[in-house]
């Protein structure tokens, strides 16, 4: 079917998606693996040259690093928790025969779309604000001291902040699932008196498996890269109690000025991304093969 | 799961997604109610619900404070602009690995997902040195550059998924007419694949615009979008809730919008066609 013509024809369609791809993925990684390898910084332009491993041995030997590393994976897992237990319950109810399932399918999926900047300062000034946010309103009217979430609770308040943003894409995607389960498939299970705690074991959850792992791989992939939820809130404070790989990067290469150092931590987040990534692209080659 | 509930139990599942649903949708009620309040009564010691003395001057503040619509027209053309250049070139990809399809297709679709999985921070420094060598730093349109390419990966995807439902019997048929390649294009599947490529239109509409991390790293004044524009009220003299509220609404409102519409298509897009 595919004759020489129309095969030279698809590489032609094919090439500038590719091209514009290649250069994206390769040049900007090469210099981040070049610089992470070079004394480079904006502010001491005397110190220039080949750095061999200091720039890792600087940043990874750093309390910092640890610290955001910690952070990050405590933030990804927390939000995973939060979001896919919350969105298994939500898609489940959902599901069940209520009056205004399409409003309330627009009110619950809502928070998806607000931006992370606006996500983050609504909550911090109408919620968590100490003096007048809502909570304090909250916590003085049954009597308690109102707290100062981002101090108390720097990153704590900012997994909740997350988990409210990709709540209801958990959500969408696994009431999608569950929605393609078969009638026939439920009734049979009803007709055999399966009790609702064994149907939701051995039918439903296997076959929200897939759609959960969807949901936790896609999500790990937005979640190690938080940035601005932190950059408005607490700025990656106090000290580093807040700061993720992503954000520590940004303050030692940009904020800081030290490319060197920053790079090697960017080279740092490619590498844990990519241990992710890989477990994600099995997961969506798989449905390619069908 | 049981479709003939009582009517009780129907009550009472309802009443709980009612509250559980409102409860997540507090905070944008929230901001809605306080961006039509006065800065006074927005942080009183007693809160109020509806706002006493409905007001539209937060809004007015705004604009004059921080032009909202320069931003606001920012944030139009980078994620118009950076998705229609990503059609312009996504479309042809998609097509020829839909209906050309060669062993390596699968390779080739799979690497340009993988794209999409470095985190933007491995290569902020490179791409923040290059935008300030070339002047790129704070423009419309090196933003939108970075855009297009993010975003790039799912465009492709999202109408790969969509142009394989479409028969390929029906261009075999165009074919055998002897209509060239192009019209075949243009006249045979252009008109199949329209809801596909609105539903891509759509969705990378609401991802560059609700983009924060290249739009804060790169912009500031001159082409700051509305994801710059509402983080420069993170700064103290910003604290004020009214006008931060009607600023947030302001800058959600057109993309809560679309997303309300494209949120079927959200779920396939997302998912690069693994649940639908």
């Amino acid at each position: 079917m595919a004759t020489a013509q129309t095969r030279t024809l698809s590489r032609l369609m094919m090439a500038p998606a590719v091209i514009v791809l290649l250069i994206w993925m390769i040049v900007p990684l090469v210099m981040t693996l070049w610089f992470s390898f070079q004394n480079y910084n904006l502010l001491n332009p005397m110190m220039t040259g080949f750095a061999g491993w200091a720039n890792y041995v600087y940043v990874i030997g750093d309390p910092s690093f640890t610290q955001a590393l910690v952070n990050t994976l405590l933030l990804v897992g927390g939000v995973l928790l939060i979001t896919v237990i919350g969105g298994t319950f939500l898609a489940l109810l959902l599901d069940q025969p209520i009056w205004g399932q399409g409003i309330l399918r627009i009110i619950v999926i809502s928070p998806f779309f607000v931006m992370p900047p606006v996500a983050a300062l609504v909550w911090k000034n109408g919620f968590m604000h100490p003096g007048y946010g809502m909570l304090s309103h909250l916590w003085r009217a049954l009597g308690l001291q109102p707290i100062d979430w981002f101090n108390q609770f720097p990153l704590q308040s900012i997994i909740v902040i997350v988990a409210w943003q990709w709540l209801p894409f958990a959500t969408l995607i696994l009431l999608t699932a569950l929605q393609s389960l078969s009638e026939e498939q439920r009734e049979a299970a009803e007709m055999d008196g399966a009790k609702a705690v064994n149907r939701f074991r051995y039918i439903i959850l296997p076959h929200m498996a897939r759609a959960i792992t969807i949901v936790i791989l896609i999500q790990t992939i937005f979640l190690l890269g938080i940035f601005a939820e932190i950059r408005v809130t607490t700025g990656g404070g106090p000290g580093y109690a807040s700061t993720n790989l992503t954000f520590l990067v940004f303050r030692t290469g940009i904020l800081s000025n030290d490319i060197g150092a920053g790079s090697a931590g960017g080279v740092v987040a490619v590498i844990l991304a990519n241990i992710v990534a890989i477990f994600l692209m099995r997961a969506v080659g798989k449905n390619l093969d069908e | 799961m049981a479709r003939n509930a009582s009517t009780g139990t129907r009550i009472g599942f309802t009443l709980l997604a009612w509250v559980i649903a409102l409860l997540l949708f507090s905070p944008i009620l929230w901001t809605l109610l306080t961006a039509f309040k006065t800065e006074a009564e927005a942080i009183a010691a007693r809160p109020t619900f509806f706002p006493q003395t409905f007001t539209l001057e937060n809004f007015a503040a705004v604009q004059q404070r921080s032009d909202y619509i320069k931003h606001a027209t920012n944030s139009v053309i980078v994620s118009l602009g950076s998705t229609l250049l990503g059609l312009l070139i996504g479309i042809p990809a998609a097509w020829a690995m839909a209906f050309a399809p060669t062993r390596r297709t699968k390779d080739v679709l799979m690497w340009m997902l993988s794209t999409k999985m470095m985190p933007a921070v491995g290569v902020l420094i490179p791409i923040y040195l290059i935008f300030r060598d070339l002047r790129l730093l704070d423009t419309v349109h090196g933003l939108t550059i970075i855009m297009t390419l993010i975003n790039l990966p799912i465009i492709i995807w999202m109408l790969y998924t969509y142009f394989k439902e479409i028969p390929v019997d029906i261009l075999e048929a165009s074919r055998m007419d002897g209509a060239e390649l192009w019209n075949e294009i243009v006249h045979v599947l252009v008109p199949m694949a329209v809801p596909g490529i609105a539903s891509t239109l759509l969705l990378n509409v609401i991802l560059a615009w609700n983009e924060a991390f290249w739009s804060i790293t790169l912009t500031s004044g001159r082409a700051g979008t509305l994801t710059a524009f509402i983080s420069s009220f993170s700064s103290p003299q910003g604290l004020f809730l009214a006008k931060l509220s009607a600023a947030s609404l302001l800058a959600i409102a057109p993309i809560l919008l679309l997303g309300w519409f494209s949120q079927k298509q959200l779920v396939r897009g997302l998912t690069f066609g693994a649940v639908k």
